[in-house]
């Protein structure tokens, strides 16, 4: 929500300073992101468009897409339902160890992805703690569909919580209050007050965690065991299509996995100029 | 209205409070911390001193020590080019402004290996960025500079993000009563909106931060992996467990863990504690 | 403000139906009677995309039966880690004997006899290490000892988690016993001082092509024979070229069925018949088509055949012993490898 409110021009930045914060801003954002972005772009696009479309329309590539927003999909929507819970319980209410409960919110973020397939293997893996049970009852779960799940579902874990719980906390729980006393439900309370006020940072955890579920890659590499047309996401489809000396189709599929994303944020910018007529609720 | 006195004030009004935490600490258990368990099982079996001799290797250490000193460096540079971002793109309006909001969530999306071949493939000698730099005399690329590189790139967007909403929901109104006060802009800045946005600076420094210390895959294209020089934590791991090695994988993986629970748990507590000092302000 | 909540729900119903979708369409993927999964190491991609289709067409001629066969691609030693933590492979083709030999030891997954079980300590083609330069051989590399000298910089994958890696090392250190008649003190001396020119240590050995051929990094590349000849023909056959030292190593990348997963999923035959496969005349002319060195050269294309010079290739076993020892006392923590490597 960019709504530009008509600032006094006594509290505004000189013009000079405002451009040299701008020089910086676009020299840094150059070189840190504009450069990788166009060198995928230049390198799949390097032998045309309709070598570019061969890339991606090719079995394995297609069978990997899917994979790929199959697990994005199933792991965003466990992880949204925690997050709203999660914020709640963390921002609604006192109790003692919440400082802990949000630091083990936030581990998955520093586990290396390495570790949080390892974790995984170690459970469900042939000599892992439930292995032989599972390999008697023939469930597959690591190198197979679920545990790329899993482990997807473990890293992008905290991206929803994270983001609502400040939100949440910022804005108090008077008006929950309030509309408790004027006699709401709880779900009433949830649908029509709490959801309307933190709809937007929902939309950037939603976002977010959608962003780096389609991109994960080291987690999944471990668990995913690498089944050409089974078990290859996207991330890992690049990095065979990279392997194997065919950069220009690598670069096809990562540049499909960044227009996704710009997509999304599109759609999030779209949605944001439809809902500028209903003036955000004053926060703080 | 204090922390702790509506705390004790007022029962708690709101529902939901057993559910929605039943239902994150069952979660979080099944999804996170029994699977995590695993690796301090696994790593005790190494017994303490096994644990303390994988500890005391130099290599092992210096291994420790690139993980979380680029990772402190890289996250230092986002927080304070991240903060810059975010208010450029609060307070100004300029061409191309939507595309680089949109732009800023981009290495979240980008595969961290596309990232890692996308950056050494500019970085490196021969690349667009790093020619002109080696002919500074600065490498980039397989040396721990280019980790750095790399984890400014991943841990961009958490500070942008945590900070930007905070900003925008910042009232005009605090910072013109100010200015009326007579407060320059360097006084504004720091003594109002900093203290403002500093929780969710913290919150974004330390994602940012926590993020860089385990990340591989977009390191291990572009640090050269040079043990003692810059072969990172997370590597090591992997070449234990390519050696079939996996209680010393572990061990090395609960060290990392530990550490980085350790800094996050301070991290939170400093938080909880700025949040207490600006409520009872 | 109470439009949100709708929108939200609608959006919720959005996913929904998308995943319902996907699910419906996921399983439609495979249209075979029976499936094989191959479990291999980096290099082997071209050749076994070849070989599974020949052998497809073989196997429906001779059954009826349509067999996909399903490939799984990555570092040597990560593959047969993943096959000991479950990952469900009828058959294995990895780089060294030492990975199939932990499979064996650290799951049971696989019969201890499994090398004497085919032809050529089951090895049906190999290959050995060779120099790639750039073009000109700018640096006049001509043999290890080359390698040593300052200014050099010498790209290899890391011997710890790279099967090629370790037959490089093996090749220089052979070559240096033979140097210095076994001086002990002056072969170390001579690897620190081929260590001290690596520059970069790739995780594998298709990292390490990369970074040589992509990233402009060194003067020489330290690889398989046959990734230095693909990575000519893929990457530019005007930039590189091979130079061979004067000895190199016997590399034999052997093949094994995994027994426990052939026996559960009914496909020891298929998996026999597969491995059988690339002993015959068929698999012998694919494999020298790949750039592996065939074990029976009289079924390949002479054509193919000219581009294997001879070259004087030691026997890995008969130098340095039986793999496991060679693991524990070169590429074992604090083994011969850590130190030459920590002290450069």
């Amino acid at each position: 929500m960019l709504i530009q409110a008509h600032r006094a021009t006594s509290i505004a930045e000189g013009p000079t300073l405002r451009r040299i914060l701008l020089g910086i801003t676009l020299i840094f954002l150059t070189l840190f992101l504009l450069f990788p972005l166009a060198a995928v772009f230049s390198e799949a696009l390097s032998q045309g468009l309709s070598v570019y479309w061969q890339a991606i329309n090719e079995p394995d590539a297609t069978s990997a897409i899917r994979l790929t927003l199959l697990v994005t999909g199933l792991s965003v929507s466990l992880n949204l339902v925690f997050g709203l819970c999660a914020s709640w319980a963390v921002a609604k209410f006192s109790f003692p160890g919440k400082s802990l409960l949000i630091t083990l919110i936030d581990l998955p973020f520093s586990v290396s992805p390495v570790i949080s397939g390892l974790i995984y293997v170690l459970l469900f893996g042939a000599h892992g703690l439930f292995g032989a049970w599972l390999k008697a009852n023939d469930v597959e779960i690591i190198f197979a569909v679920p545990g790329i799940v899993l482990a997807t579902v473990f890293v992008t874990l905290p991206f929803v919580a994270r983001e609502l719980i400040p939100i949440m906390e910022a804005q108090g729980r008077g008006d929950e209050e309030a509309a408790r006393t004027l006699g709401a439900s709880g779900w009433q309370i949830f649908f029509r007050v709490t959801l309307p006020n933190v709809k937007w940072g929902l939309l950037y955890g939603v976002l977010l965690c959608n962003a780096r579920a389609m991109g994960e890659f080291g987690a999944v590499s471990v668990v995913s065991g690498h089944i050409r047309g089974m078990t290859n996401t996207m991330p890992l489809h690049v990095e065979i299509l990279y392997n194997e000396y065919n950069f220009v189709a690598a670069f096809a599929v990562a540049s499909l996995l960044a227009l996704l994303a710009l997509v999304t944020l599109a759609l999030k910018a779209l949605l944001e100029s439809h809902n500028t007529n209903t003036p955000n609720a004053p926060r703080l | 209205m204090s922390w702790f006195g509506s705390r004790s004030a007022s029962p708690r009004v709101i529902p939901g409070f057993g559910l929605t935490l039943g239902i994150t600490v069952a979660y979080l258990s099944l999804v996170a911390l029994l699977p995590l368990a695993m690796i301090a099982m696994q790593a005790f079996r190494l017994g303490l001193s096994g644990i303390g001799h994988i500890l005391s290797d130099p290599r092992t250490l210096h291994a420790l020590y690139i993980s979380f000193g680029t990772a402190l460096a890289a996250a230092t540079v986002n927080a304070v080019f991240g903060t810059l971002l975010a208010w450029v793109l609060v307070r100004y309006r300029f061409p191309g402004h939507r595309l680089i909001d949109a732009l800023i969530d981009l290495p979240f999306a980008l595969p961290t290996a596309v990232a890692g071949i996308a950056l050494t493939a500019l970085y490196a000698p021969n690349g667009w960025i790093g020619k002109s730099l080696s002919g500074l005399g600065i490498k980039v690329a397989y040396t721990p500079l280019g980790i750095v590189i790399a984890l400014i790139f991943i841990g961009l967007p958490f500070v942008v993000r945590s900070v930007q909403p905070v900003l925008e929901d910042l009232a005009p109104e605090i910072e013109e009563a100010a200015a009326t006060l007579g407060a320059s802009q360097g006084q504004r800045f720091c003594r109002i909106i900093l203290p403002l946005i500093a929780p969710a600076l913290l919150t974004g420094f330390t994602m940012a931060f926590a993020r860089g210390v385990g990340e591989y895959g977009s390191v291990i294209f572009i640090a050269g992996n040079i043990p003692m020089i810059s072969e990172i934590a997370p590597l090591l791991i992997v070449i234990r467990l390519e050696e079939f090695r996996t209680d010393a994988a572990a061990a090395i993986a609960a060290i990392m863990l530990t550490v980085s629970f350790a800094i996050l748990l301070l991290i939170n507590l400093i938080q909880a504690w700025s949040r207490k000092r600006l409520g009872d302000a | 403000m109470f439009c949100t909540p709708v929108s939200f729900r609608l959006h919720f119903r959005c996913i929904l139906l998308a995943l319902a979708f996907w699910f419906v369409c996921a399983p439609m993927t495979w249209a075979a009677d029976a499936t094989l999964l191959n479990v291999s190491y980096d290099p082997t991609r071209e050749l076994y995309k070849d070989i599974n289709s020949a052998f497809a067409t073989a196997w429906k001629t001779k059954t009826g039966e349509n067999l996909a066969v399903r490939m799984s691609h990555g570092g040597s030693g990560k593959q047969a880690r993943s096959v000991i933590d479950g990952l469900e492979a009828d058959v294995v083709t990895l780089a060294l004997a030492y990975d199939i030999d932990a499979i064996v030891d650290k799951s049971g997954f696989i019969a201890p006899d499994w090398q004497s079980r085919l032809p050529a300590d089951s090895a049906p083609y190999t290959s050995t290490i060779v120099f790639l330069v750039r073009k000109g051989n700018p640096k006049a590399i001509h043999d290890w000892a080359d390698l040593a000298r300052p200014g050099i910089q010498v790209i290899t994958p890391n011997p710890k988690t790279s099967g090629g890696a370790r037959w490089n090392f093996l090749a220089a250190w052979a070559w240096a016993e033979d140097q210095f008649n076994g001086d002990d003190a002056k072969v170390r001396s001579y690897m620190r001082a081929l260590f001290a020119n690596v520059p970069v240590l790739d995780t594998g050995a298709r990292g390490a092509t990369t970074t040589f051929v992509k990233r402009g990094l060194g003067d020489v590349l330290l690889s398989w024979e046959n990734e230095a000849f693909l990575a000519i023909e893929q990457l530019g056959p005007d930039s590189f070229e091979i130079v061979l030292p004067s000895l190199s190593i016997l590399a034999q990348p052997p093949v094994s069925i995994v027994d426990a997963n052939v026996d559960r999923h009914g496909t020891r035959k298929r998996a026999e018949a597969y491995l059988n496969f690339l002993y015959s005349p068929t698999g012998q002319r694919l494999a020298a088509k790949h750039y592996y060195r065939p074990i029976s050269p009289e079924y390949a294309d002479p054509t193919d055949l000219k581009r294997f010079p001879h070259l004087r290739r030691i026997n890995m076993t008969e130098r340095f012993g039986d793999w496991r020892s060679v693991q524990k006392t070169y590429f074992s923590d604090g083994g011969v490898f850590d130190q030459i490597f920590l002290s450069r």
